[in-house]
């Protein structure tokens, strides 16, 4: 099987950076899920999704970033993505994503950006 | 002048109906695509309609159950690409459901829907198919440019 799934939190300037790898599909999304309410759970309200390693994304994965921005933002943070490849960035356009998202290049602009604006108001 | 590619090709798989075999339909999908004909953008955007088909067949139509199968037929001759993807479950109709904007959505905690918006958008045409207590098929075409 091509492309496992992983996917791995850490905190980097005071944000959490939660970085997938592999496909991201309806039987792997659950798990970036749990990752993002634990997050959640823990107080932590600026999250940046590092897709650098991630191969695929399907409208399962994507309902994980719909699911929780607003929450998020409602309570003074955001959900910033970074690192897309041509064929996820693809992914997200077709949807829609960069008019509702933050989707940055790299994770240091992710930082950045950040730093500038907190909470993307749409 | 009769070449191999002027004769239609016909590939067939069948997976239980779970969803870790999604990665397996990929792959299938991808290796008929490239035999095809089609550039690495659209074999992306096949992968990707087929994946969304099957995933809500596994979810939506069977409810989880793995003791289903999922049929996933492709023909293709030099100008089309023709893929159905067919259950034995709960009929759905794909033209039910509304295509609300992306921030809607989002403020209705919703993300329902959004297999169909982007099977839609990235073949040329999708068509559904249904014979009720019998089978599903949704036929999706993409045509097939070559250089």
């Amino acid at each position: 099987m091509s492309s496992p799934f992983k996917i791995e939190s850490s905190i980097r300037d005071n944000l959490s950076v939660v970085a997938l790898e592999g496909h991201v599909d309806a039987h792997t999304a659950p798990r970036f899920e749990e990752v993002v309410v634990a997050e959640l759970a823990a107080g932590r309200r600026q999250i940046v999704v590092d897709c650098t390693r991630m191969t695929y994304i399907s409208s399962a994965g994507l309902g994980v970033f719909m699911s929780y921005v607003e929450e998020i933002r409602e309570q003074g943070g955001d959900l910033k993505i970074c690192g897309a490849i041509p064929k996820v960035q693809a992914t997200f356009e077709i949807l829609g994503f960069p008019e509702v998202f933050d989707i940055l290049p790299d994770l240091e602009a992710a930082v950045r950006r950040f730093r500038d604006v907190p909470v993307r108001e749409n | 002048m009769a070449g191999p590619l002027c004769h239609e090709r016909r590939f067939l798989l069948t997976v239980p109906s779970s969803t870790e075999n999604l990665v397996l339909i990929r792959e299938f999908v991808t290796a008929v695509g490239q035999q095809a004909g089609l550039d690495e953008v659209d074999v992306g955007r096949l992968e990707l309609a087929v994946d969304e088909a099957c995933a809500n067949v596994m979810e939506h139509a069977y409810g989880h159950d793995d003791t289903k199968e999922v049929v996933v037929r492709a023909t293709f001759d030099l100008e089309m690409l023709h893929i159905v993807v067919e259950d034995t479950g709960l009929g759905f109709d794909p033209g039910s459901v509304p295509e609300e904007r992306l921030e809607c959505l989002i403020a209705s905690r919703k993300s329902g829907g959004l297999g169909m918006r982007l099977i839609k958008s990235l073949m040329d045409e999708v068509r559904y198919e249904f014979v009720p207590g019998q089978k599903n098929e949704l036929h999706m075409l993409k045509r097939i440019h070559r250089a």
